[in-house]
């Protein structure tokens, strides 16, 4: 319990600022003051105006796309009726989904359960394993990644969503390590009083430590989310049959095609565009807590 | 605390006591490998197995359909004389090292605007985090559409100064570039994790050194960037080593079916290259040599890095 509510006010923290307060509250306006606030309305300008540049775009007819207006000349909702057309974006969303969710839940299942074993259990060479867990993170991905291609050829899966999650199944190492530093800051007393009450190693992973540890699973799940949503080199490996990409794929084949493919339509890349981004920004608003929570712990552990 | 009754000597006889800990350690055992077993599993097919795999493939020709024939070390030898390659290393060196010093530098000046930003902080936290959720494909197509030469909004803007912008997306001199710049556009992850460290900082330093009379340059200097230190080594050292994978947004922006327009010499980095070498030309067995190559590289930066930090880096309650 501890743990949960230190995290809950950790992430909860950088809002109040209480402790700063006095010397502010007289609100002078300072040359500095100015200048903060320059430089970050300034940056919060570039960060968040190619969204809006790109937004505004999808709601131009073909020939306005590079106008660089920011509120159409011709307003048309067009592109979004006619891309579902030029291309299988439903299915393509549909298929994202599919990949995305299964790949989200295994990760987090295997890899909670891996991390658990490593963090609650004493055993010989569990150091050792745990070297070798972390040693895999330093592996770069393109030194595995044909031989896999080879595995999943030789099953015959290429060409199906099946390789683009189910290595999700064994745990993924990040994760491991993110989450068994979650379950060590647990009071293992909580544990020991549960055994002595009769419960077995599994009860007590899944309804004490799994609970406790949930913000950490809520990571996971987002972390992993947007990483299979968003990848394209996994898809370009494994998917040949557009019946079955995913939107990076999709949006990459349709760049190909409409974008410099001659045919110019560059209204339709950049309205797929804003169809495979939305569910990314809609995903960072439901878990901004647990997204910034995330990043800054693995940042000061890791 | 079940465990250390077990241990506890001279409660029951010394054979009881150690054949009772003998099978408690070996039930503890058993338990445990049986949560570890999916990543014992995983390791095993998709880890191990692989890295024994691309080593024997690395010294043969493969191209899937037919058997791996034997070359011995010729696709080593390969390697150096392949001008490609040392394009796609060059491409690569160039756009990591201006890169990541840029990024670093780039998160610490956001990072150190958002701890003055009060109680706005949280909103200018979203706004610099969102292009980090945007899908790497689309940062791409950003990219041709925000620094098109002729019509693109960058060089509109430069415009705006008076400045007659480069043909980002086509002069090879300005592809590299382009890409750092627009690379810069996801620095939000590494804003949020350098925020984190600096609320870590005791603000008694800051104090103190206020009344000694230390300015703010001089405060950052001497206090902010030593105490932060490990967060942004370790900021510096994840994007050194994905700064030599990069693969997307160039990919994306400069390769694939459609493109026919440009000449994408100085796009080709290193994964890029490896990538089509494997799954376009299918030369299964010099692509990974390549990837045994990147992972010598990679390996030999980190170690670099690491020592060159035990010089500069602080860590709070260090134990070494």
């Amino acid at each position: 319990m501890t743990t949960q509510t230190r995290l809950d006010s950790e992430a909860a923290a950088p809002e109040p600022q209480a402790p700063r307060t006095p010397a502010r509250r007289r609100r002078r306006i300072t040359p500095a003051k100015v200048l903060i606030w320059a430089g970050l309305i300034l940056s919060t300008l570039i960060f968040i105006y190619p969204f809006i540049w790109l937004i505004s775009a999808s709601f131009k007819p073909r020939g306005e796309v590079f106008d660089n207006k920011i509120i159409p000349e011709t307003f048309t909702f067009d592109n979004y009726l006619n891309v579902w057309q030029e291309a299988p974006m439903a299915l393509w969303l549909w298929n994202t989904v599919l990949v995305t969710v299964l790949a989200a839940v295994t990760v987090t299942v295997s890899s909670a359960m891996v991390a658990w074993g490593f963090a609650y259990f004493r055993f010989r060479g569990r150091n050792l394993l745990f070297g070798v867990v972390l040693a895999t993170m330093m592996l770069p991905g393109a030194v595995t990644m044909i031989p896999q291609f080879l595995i999943w050829n030789s099953l015959g899966m290429v060409d199906t969503l099946t390789p683009l999650w189910a290595q999700n199944l064994f745990g993924s190492a990040f994760y491991i390590f993110l989450l068994r530093q979650f379950f060590l800051g647990l009071p293992r007393e909580l544990f020991d009083a549960a055994k002595i009450d009769g419960a077995n190693n599994w009860t007590i992973f899944t309804r004490i430590a799994m609970p406790l540890c949930k913000p950490a699973l809520i990571i996971t799940l987002l972390f992993e989310f947007q990483a299979i949503w968003t990848d394209l080199m996994r898809p370009l490996i494994y998917l040949r049959d557009s019946d079955n990409f995913t939107v990076p794929r999709g949006l990459k084949a349709l760049l190909d095609q409409y974008g410099f493919g001659g045919e110019w339509h560059w209204e339709i890349v950049v309205t797929a565009s804003v169809i495979t981004t939305v569910p990314m920004i809609i995903l960072f608003f439901l878990g901004q807590r647990h997204f910034v929570q995330g990043i800054a712990t693995t940042g000061s552990k890791g | 605390m079940a465990s250390t009754q077990v241990n506890a000597p001279g409660t029951l006889g010394d054979g009881r006591a150690a054949r009772a800990r003998r099978i408690g350690r070996r039930r503890e055992t058993r338990a445990a490998l049986l949560f570890i077993s999916p990543w014992i599993i995983g390791f095993l097919i998709f880890t191990a197995w692989p890295i024994i795999y691309s080593a024997y493939l690395s010294l043969t020709d493969y191209d899937v359909i037919n058997d791996p024939n034997y070359v011995g070390l010729e696709n080593y030898e390969e390697l150096f004389r392949d001008p490609d390659v040392a394009l796609a290393l060059w491409n690569t060196f160039f756009f990591t090292v201006i890169q990541v010093p840029v990024y670093v530098i780039v998160s610490l000046a956001l990072a150190l605007l958002l701890d003055k930003a009060g109680r706005a902080s949280g909103f200018f936290r979203t706004a610099f985090f969102l292009p980090k959720m945007t899908p790497p494909v689309a940062v791409g197509i950003l990219l041709l559409l925000l620094f098109n030469g002729q019509s693109g909004l960058i060089n509109e803007a430069l415009s705006w100064f008076g400045i007659d912008g480069p043909a980002w997306t086509t002069d090879p001199d300005w592809v590299k570039p382009g890409l750092i710049l627009m690379s810069l556009w996801s620095v939000g992850s590494s804003v949020i994790i350098l925020l984190a460290a600096l609320r870590n900082v005791p603000q008694e330093l800051y104090d103190s050194a206020r009344v000694d009379g230390a300015n703010w340059w001089q405060q950052t200097r001497k206090i902010t960037v030593p105490m932060i230190s490990g967060a942004l080594f370790f900021i510096f050292i994840v994007n050194t080593i994905a700064g030599f994978q990069t693969f997307t947004e160039a990919y994306t922006a400069f390769f694939g079916s459609g493109n026919t327009t440009y000449s994408n010499d100085a796009a080709l980095f290193y994964v890029i290259y490896l990538f089509r070498q494997a799954f376009e030309f299918l030369n299964m067995g010099y692509a990974s040599a390549m990837a045994w190559l990147l992972f010598v590289i990679i390996m030999i930066f980190t170690a670099i890095q690491i020592k060159v930090s035990r010089r500069f880096v602080y860590y709070e309650g260090e134990q070494r």
